[in-house]
C-alpha cells in the first residue's frame, strides 16, 4: 500500500493525532434515560467554570439532519426529548479534558421519563408514546414486494421449509474510535478534520446544521482507522465539535471513548427473519418469501436502505422465479443502527443459506450440488430487476469444493466434526445515489506540470481498504508510468472533486473507472504532442515504464519527462478530468424501493467451513475456512486477499461470539473487553481464493472485494455445526449455551424415539 | 492538580516534562511529547494499540503511570528503527499486507519486535500467542502472520553469518 511507510513508523496522522494551537477539548453529555422529555437544561454553573469556553445544547443547532433525505430526524443535541441511553444532550469545550469533564458534571438536566420500547415486536404494537410522533407504531418504514407468482410457485413445490432466524446486534468495532477536530478560522470559515468515510455528506450536513454555505466549510478526511460502515454517515461528534468551534471561535477536538463508539453505534441491527423457501424435487428453488423485522434503534439513519437491501439481495444470487418480501424497519429506544460491512444482506443471507442447507437434506442432494442447480446464467436480469453482468459464483463453488476437500469430508468426518458450505454476494457500489441527482458519483482531476509529476485529485476516502493505492495503480497503468511518479491528493473538499464516499464497496469500481477516464484524456494530450514531435501517428503510440514508444517502429521513443515538456510546450500544466456514473440500464426497476439493490456489477463468494463441536461444553472450534471470491479482476492481489480474509474474519466474529447485550436499553458490554471481537487465538486459518470473472464494465474488469465474503461465513459455520452434531442453531451468535441446549433437546427427542435432526441429517 | 517534573528515556532521547503525578504514559507520549504513533483504541486496556517496549518488554502504555517508568528505556513505534531505516518487522508489514487501516499496526509492531528479539525463529503458534493481546479488525490476522514471517526472513538475511568455527 502506498501509505504503508507512514503507518509502520507511527507518522501517519489519524484525527485524534492532530493538535493545533489554542485547541479546546470537547466532551458530550449523554442522556442517562432511554426515553425522556427534556424539561430544562441549566448550564450556567458549568459556564462559570474557569477554562470553559463554550457549551452547546439543542437550541444552538436545531436543524434536523440524517443521511437519507427521507430521514432527517436527528439533531446534534436532543431538542425535545432523549430517545436512547447515550443520546446527545449537550456538549462543552474547555481548555483541558479535565475541566471539560468537571463542566459536564455541572450541567443540570431535568427529565420527565416516558415509557420506553426495547423490543421491536413490542414497539410495533405501541399505541402511544411513539419514539417519533410522526412514525405510527414506531415503524420507520415498511416495504412489501412481490415478484413472479410466489403463491402459485409454493403450491407446486415438492419441498417447502419455513423457519424463524434471529441475529443479535453487532458493532463495527473499528480499532480507531471516532474523532473530529473542528477549526474555526479567523476569516469565519470552518475546517473540519474527521475520521469519516463520507466527507461529502459531512460537508452537506454541516452546511445545513450550521447554516453556513458549503463554500465556507472545508472537510478533510484524516487517516481513518477502519470504518466498516461505522463512519459512513454523519456521526454526532462531527457536528458537536463544529457547533462548539463556531460558538467558541476556537479549534475544538472531540474523540469518542470506546463506550461512546458503541453509543453512536450505526451497526448491524437485531434482525428477526421469517423465511420460507420452496424447491422442486430436483432441488430447484421455485419461490422465496421473507418477513424481516429490523430493530433500528432510535433514529432513521440508513434504516430504509438496510431493510431494502435485505429484500433486494435475498433472491438475487440464484435463479429464483418468485420472491415475496415484507420488510419492517422498527424504532426502539436504543442507539441507531446503520450500515455495516455487507449492509443489509448478512442476516438474511444467514437465514437463506441455512434453510437451503435444510432443503438440500430434505431432497437428499449434496449442499454444494444444491447450489449448482440454482445458478443464474449471466448476463441476465434477476426477477427483481437487478442486472448481472458477470457471475463467477460457479467457479467459486468449484474452487472451495476442491480446495477444502468437500467431497471427501461432507457427511464423512468423525462425529463432532463437520463441514458446511454457503454462498453470498454484494454490490460494487450502489447504482443510485443516496441523494437523487444527475451528477457523477465520482470525478477525478489530473494535473501534470513540468516536473513530470502526476497529481491525482480524488475525493475518494481511503479507510484502510487500499483505495488510494488502487487509484494510483490505475492511473499509472493507463499513463504507462511508474507509480512512484504519482501523488494522490485525497478527500479534501477544498481541493478534490466530489466523491460520494467509501460505502457499498463502490470505490475501486467507480473511482477506478473515473481514474481510467481521466488518465486516458491525459494520455491523449501527451500522445498527440509526442506523435507530432516523433512524426508518427498518435494511434501507434503506447506507454510503459515511463517511456512512450511507437508500436510500429521501436526506434521512435521518448522519455515520459520529455513527453510532458513537449505536450506542455508553450502553455501551463496539463489537466484532465474523468468521471463515472452507473449506466441507466444498471439502475433497477420502477417499484417503490427499487433504488436500493441495483449496482453496476456484483461480487460473489462461496465458502467451506470445517469445525469441531465439543458435545460436553457446546464449544465450537473452527479449524479452517476456505473462501473463494469473484472480484472481477484482482488489481492488487495482496489487497484483495486482505479484504476477503478480513470479511470472513468479521463474519466469523458475528457467527460465534459478537453480540451487543442489552438490559432495559442499556448496553451491558460497551467495551472491547466484553464485546469480544476475535483475537489471534479465536481466528482459524482462513484461505482466500481469488476468482476472476472480468466484469465488462469494471475498471480493467474489477469489481467488489471488501464486503461480499462476510455473509457466507455465518451460514457456512451454522451448516458445518449441523454436519458435525446434527443440530440447527438459528440464532446468532452461536454460543456454547445455544449449542448445548440444542444438543440436549436433540437427545431428548431421540430418547423419545423421534427423528432428532430432520430428514437425512441425523448422525 | 499539581505537576511534577519527570524524566523519561524514549527512543534513545532524554525528555523532561512536567505532568500531573498520575498521568498515563500514553497521554504523556501523545499530548506532551507529540509521539502520536501509540494509539488509544479502547477504555479498558484490551486492544493493544498503545503497546510500547519498557526495557524490551511490551507493556500497555494506557495503564502505565509515566512517573513510575522513569528508570526504563522506553521504545515507541517511532523508535523501533533509526530514522530513514526500517526494522524487519516494519518491512514485513509494508510488504505482506499486515497494515490495512494501520491503527493497530504500532501495537502489533511492538509485540512482534519483542517476540523476534527474544525468539528469532518462532513457530506459527508462538506468533499467534505473542500477538494475542493485540486486536486487528481489518486483516483477520493471516497477512499479519505473513508479515512476521517476512520479517523473520529479512532479519535472518541481515544477520552477519556466524563464524565457521568457534575455536575456543
Amino acid at each position: 500500500m502506498t501509505d504503508a511507510p507512514g503507518k509502520v513508523t507511527g507518522i501517519a496522522r489519524y484525527a485524534d493525532d492532530l493538535a493545533v494551537p489554542g485547541m479546546l477539548y470537547g466532551l458530550i453529555l449523554h442522556s442517562p434515560h432511554a426515553h425522556a422529555v427534556i424539561r430544562s437544561i441549566d448550564s450556567s454553573p458549568a459556564e462559570a467554570l474557569p477554562g470553559v469556553k463554550a457549551i452547546a445544547t439543542g437550541k444552538d443547532a436545531p436543524n434536523p439532519y440524517g443521511i437519507l433525505p427521507i430521514g432527517h430526524d436527528e439533531r446534534v443535541f436532543a431538542l425535545d426529548k432523549a430517545r436512547y441511553i447515550g443520546d446527545n444532550v449537550a456538549a462543552v469545550a474547555a481548555t483541558s479534558p479535565e475541566i471539560a469533564e468537571q463542566a459536564l458534571d455541572l450541567i443540570r438536566v431535568e427529565y420527565e421519563l416516558l415509557p420506553a420500547f426495547f423490543d421491536p415486536l413490542e414497539a410495533m404494537k405501541a399505541e402511544s408514546n411513539w419514539i417519533h410522533s410522526e412514525r405510527a407504531h414506531n415503524i420507520e418504514k415498511e416495504y412489501h414486494h412481490s415478484f413472479g407468482d410466489p403463491d402459485a410457485a409454493f403450491a407446486g413445490c415438492a419441498f417447502v421449509r419455513e423457519q424463524r432466524y434471529y441475529a443479535a446486534g453487532v458493532n463495527h468495532a473499528a480499532t480507531e474510535p471516532h474523532s473530529t477536530l473542528a477549526i474555526w478560522e479567523p476569516d469565519g470559515r470552518l475546517t473540519v478534520h474527521s475520521s469519516t468515510q463520507v466527507p461529502y455528506y459531512l460537508h452537506r450536513t454541516l452546511s445545513e446544521v450550521l447554516e453556513m454555505p458549503m463554500s465556507q466549510i472545508r472537510v478533510i478526511k484524516a487517516m481513518v482507522g477502519g470504518g466498516f460502515g461505522g463512519k459512513s454517515e454523519v456521526i454526532p461528534l462531527e457536528v458537536a465539535a463544529s457547533v462548539l468551534a463556531k460558538k467558541a471561535k476556537r479549534p475544538v477536538k472531540i474523540t469518542y471513548t470506546r463506550e461512546e463508539v458503541f453509543l453512536a453505534h450505526r451497526g448491524r441491527p437485531i434482525t428477526i427473519a421469517d423465511l420460507k423457501i420452496g424447491t422442486s424435487r430436483e432441488g430447484k428453488i421455485q419461490a422465496v418469501a421473507a418477513r424481516v423485522i429490523q430493530d433500528g434503534g432510535a433514529y432513521c439513519g440508513y434504516g430504509p436502505v438496510t431493510v431494502l437491501y435485505s429484500g433486494a439481495l435475498l433472491g438475487a444470487i440464484y435463479d429464483i422465479p418468485a420472491v415475496r418480501y415484507d420488510g419492517y424497519r422498527v424504532l426502539t429506544n436504543k442507539p441507531a443502527c446503520g450500515a455495516m460491512r455487507g449492509h443489509g444482506t448478512v442476516n438474511v443471507r444467514f437465514a437463506f443459506e441455512a434453510l437451503l442447507d435444510e432443503l438440500a437434506h430434505d431432497a437428499r442432494i449434496d449442499p454444494a450440488e444444491m447450489r449448482r442447480r440454482n445458478l443464474l446464467k449471466a448476463p441476465c436480469i434477476t426477477v427483481n430487476g437487478l442486472r448481472v453482468t458477470s457471475y463467477g459464483l460457479p467457479e467459486c463453488i468449484e474452487k472451495v469444493v476442491e480446495r477444502s476437500g468437500w467431497n471427501q469430508k461432507k457427511g464423512k468426518l468423525p462425529p463432532g466434526r463437520g463441514v458446511g458450505i454457503a454462498c453470498s454476494h454484494y454490490v460494487s457500489g450502489a447504482a443510485n445515489p443516496i441523494i437523487r441527482s444527475n451528477m457523477p458519483h465520482t470525478t477525478i482531476n489530473l494535473k501534470i506540470d513540468r516536473d513530470a509529476a502526476v497529481t491525482v485529485f480524488s475525493g475518494a476516502s481511503e479507510i484502510g481498504q487500499g483505495s488510494d493505492t488502487i487509484q494510483i495503480q490505475i492511473v499509472a497503468e493507463v499513463l504507462g508510468v511508474r507509480p512512484e511518479r504519482i501523488k494522490l491528493v485525497a478527500a479534501d473538499t477544498d481541493l478534490t472533486p466530489i466523491d460520494l464516499g467509501s460505502y457499498s464497496s463502490r470505490v475501486t469500481f467507480m473511482a477506478g473507472n473515473a481514474c481510467i477516464a481521466a488518465a486516458r484524456k491525459m494520455r491523449d494530450q501527451i500522445f498527440a504532442a509526442v506523435a507530432k514531435r516523433l512524426g508518427c501517428g498518435a494511434e501507434d503510440l503506447d506507454a510503459r515504464d515511463d517511456e512512450i514508444f511507437s508500436t510500429r517502429d521501436p526506434k521512435l521513443r521518448m522519455r515520459f519527462d520529455d513527453a510532458v515538456v513537449a505536450a506542455i510546450d508553450f502553455h501551463g500544466a496539463l489537466v484532465a478530468q474523468g468521471s463515472y456514473a452507473p449506466p441507466e440500464e444498471a439502475r433497477g426497476g420502477k417499484h417503490k424501493g427499487a433504488g436500493v439493490g441495483p449496482s453496476p456489477s456484483y461480487s460473489y463468494s462461496a465458502q467451506v467451513v470445517e469445525l469441531s463441536v465439543d458435545r460436553e461444553t457446546g464449544r465450537v472450534t473452527v479449524h479452517k475456512i476456505t473462501a473463494a471470491h469473484d472480484c472481477g479482476r484482482a488489481l492488487n492481489p495482496v489487497n484483495v486477499d486482505g479484504q476477503i480474509i478480513g470479511s470472513v474474519y468479521m463474519g466469523l466474529g458475528q457467527a460465534l461470539q459478537e453480540e451487543m447485550v442489552w438490559q432495559d436499553g442499556r448496553q451491558m458490554n460497551a467495551s472491547l473487553l466484553e464485546y469480544r471481537i476475535p483475537s489471534t487465538l479465536e481466528t482459524p486459518e482462513i484461505e482466500s481464493i481469488i476468482v476472476e470473472s472480468n466484469d465488462p464494465e469494471g475498471p480493467f474488469g474489477a469489481k467488489e472485494a471488501g464486503e461480499g465474503s462476510l455473509a457466507a461465513t455465518i451460514p457456512a459455520v451454522a451448516n458445518a455445526i449441523y454436519d458435525a452434531v446434527g443440530v440447527r442453531i438459528n440464532s446468532l451468535p452461536i454460543t456454547p449455551e445455544k449449542v448445548l441446549e440444542a444438543l440436549r433437546e436433540k437427545e431428548k427427542r431421540e430418547r423419545l424415539g423421534g427423528d432428532g435432526a430432520g430428514k437425512g441429517g441425523s448422525r | 492538580m499539581g505537576k511534577e517534573l519527570i524524566h523519561l528515556k524514549i527512543n534513545g532521547e532524554s525528555y523532561e516534562v512536567a505532568v500531573p503525578p498520575s498521568k498515563l504514559l500514553l497521554d504523556v507520549l501523545r499530548e506532551d511529547l507529540g509521539l502520536t504513533g501509540s494509539k488509544r483504541g479502547c477504555d479498558d486496556s484490551s486492544c493493544g494499540c498503545c503497546a510500547v517496549l519498557l526495557d524490551g518488554v511490551p507493556v500497555l502504555s494506557c495503564v502505565a503511570i509515566a512517573s513510575c517508568v522513569q528508570d526504563a528505556e522506553i521504545t515507541t513505534v517511532e523508535g523501533i528503527a533509526p530514522p530513514g531505516t526500517f526494522d524487519p518487522v516494519q518491512e514485513g508489514w509494508m510488504v505482506a499486507g499486515g497494515a490495512q487501516c494501520g491503527f493497530c499496526t504500532p501495537g502489533f509492531l511492538i509485540s512482534a519486535k519483542a517476540l523476534l528479539d527474544r525468539n528469532p525463529n518462532p513457530s506459527l503458534e508462538e506468533i499467534r500467542i505473542a500477538l494475542s493481546s493485540n486486536f486487528c479488525r481489518c486483516t483477520g490476522y493471516m497477512q499479519i502472520y505473513e508479515s512476521v514471517k517476512y520479517a523473520i526472513e529479512r532479519a535472518r538475511a541481515a544477520r552477519p553469518s556466524k563464524p565457521a568455527a568457534v575455536g575456543s
